[in-house]
């Protein structure tokens, strides 16, 4: 289906955030959770509802980390 | 080697305390622009700081991601909104920030221009605003102006962090006078964030009776950024002290310190 992850459009199978978040992980190498939050439709989803909240066509994601900063 | 001795806490007599958390240290350190991520790690180390910022950003960016959180794990993160221009982008930066470290405390920055890097006064307030009513600590960013700190303390800000000069210039303190001004009449801590260049810029700022300073560039960008840390703890906690202590008036003539009575050859 056709989503919008961090501002591009792209298309992804995935029935929910903790689905999305497995496949952003191998995408990028860092499948570790630690520091990481999810916003769905400019909502945050918390860790412990990724794998109960459903991703729906046309859905608007950001998925974050936290890094250095000043 | 630098040594990393243990903290120096804030003495019992004189905690420092944001929002009825007594913290282990006024400095707060930033963790951006290190050489390495094992320097960085080191410098948090010997500035002793027990406050480190962070910042939040999209997973497919470059940077050193997770090992961040890690590396500083024990310590409390202080989440920032950098980069953000609107009042919007900082609340939805602040409530990612909130679940990804499971903290509530945010540096609220919201920025005006990106050549100054100065703060939008307008949307900040707004963001802060919103902030504090959903439960968060807010710390903002904001100008060297007493109207706009008692502002953002009135709103509820849990301190007020008032630029010393512009973000990453290491141009000091530039405007002492208003400095001393917020620091005299702000009801909240009062803590010197961005242009802080080297370790007399942080004495400055505590002895004109800052609560504490946020340093980053200044630390990360040395040539040996651990000893810099270093120094910087050292200032913080000399200012401090000094600020404490009370300095002597200035005077425009010579007063003898040893005694002027039985001078030998008189």
């Amino acid at each position: 289906m056709k989503l919008t992850v961090n501002g591009q459009a792209r298309e992804i199978e995935a029935a929910d955030v903790a689905a999305l978040f497995a496949q952003a992980a191998e995408e990028t190498g860092s499948t570790d959770p630690q520091g990481v939050a999810i916003a769905l439709n400019g909502r945050v989803v918390r860790r412990r509802d990724w794998d109960t909240t459903p991703i729906s066509e046309g859905d608007r994601i950001e998925i974050v980390r936290a890094m250095q900063g000043g | 080697m630098v040594d990393t001795l243990t903290p120096l806490r804030p003495e019992a007599d004189d905690p420092f305390v944001i929002a009825g958390v007594t913290l282990g240290s006024r400095l707060f350190i930033g963790t951006a622009g290190y050489p390495t991520q094992v320097i960085m790690r080191d410098a948090v180390a010997a500035s002793g700081a027990e406050v480190a910022t962070a910042s939040i950003r999209r997973v497919s960016l470059q940077g050193h991601g997770s090992d961040t959180v890690k590396i500083l794990k024990g310590r409390r993160f202080l989440p920032n909104t950098a980069g953000c221009e609107t009042a919007r982008d900082a609340i939805m930066t602040a409530e990612l920030a909130r679940e990804a470290l499971d903290t509530n405390w945010i540096k609220v920055e919201v920025i005006g221009d990106r050549e100054t890097l100065y703060p939008d006064v307008a949307e900040l307030i707004e963001a802060c605003r919103h902030l504090v009513d959903d439960g968060f600590v807010v710390l903002p960013y904001c100008n060297d102006d007493p109207i706009v700190c008692q502002r953002l303390a009135d709103i509820g800000c849990a301190a007020v962090m008032p630029m010393g000069s512009l973000i990453g210039s290491g141009m000091g303190i530039a405007n002492p006078a208003n400095l001393e001004l917020i620091c005299r009449r702000m009801g909240v801590p009062v803590i010197v964030d961005a242009g802080i260049g080297t370790a007399s810029d942080a004495v400055i700022a505590m002895e004109l009776g800052a609560d504490a300073c946020l340093i980053n560039t200044a630390v990360a960008k040395a040539d040996d950024p651990v000893r810099m840390a270093r120094a910087m703890r050292n200032a913080v906690q000399a200012g401090r002290d000094a600020y404490r202590a009370g300095r002597i008036p200035r005077r425009g003539r010579a007063e003898p310190s040893s005694p002027q009575l039985g001078l030998v050859g008189s």
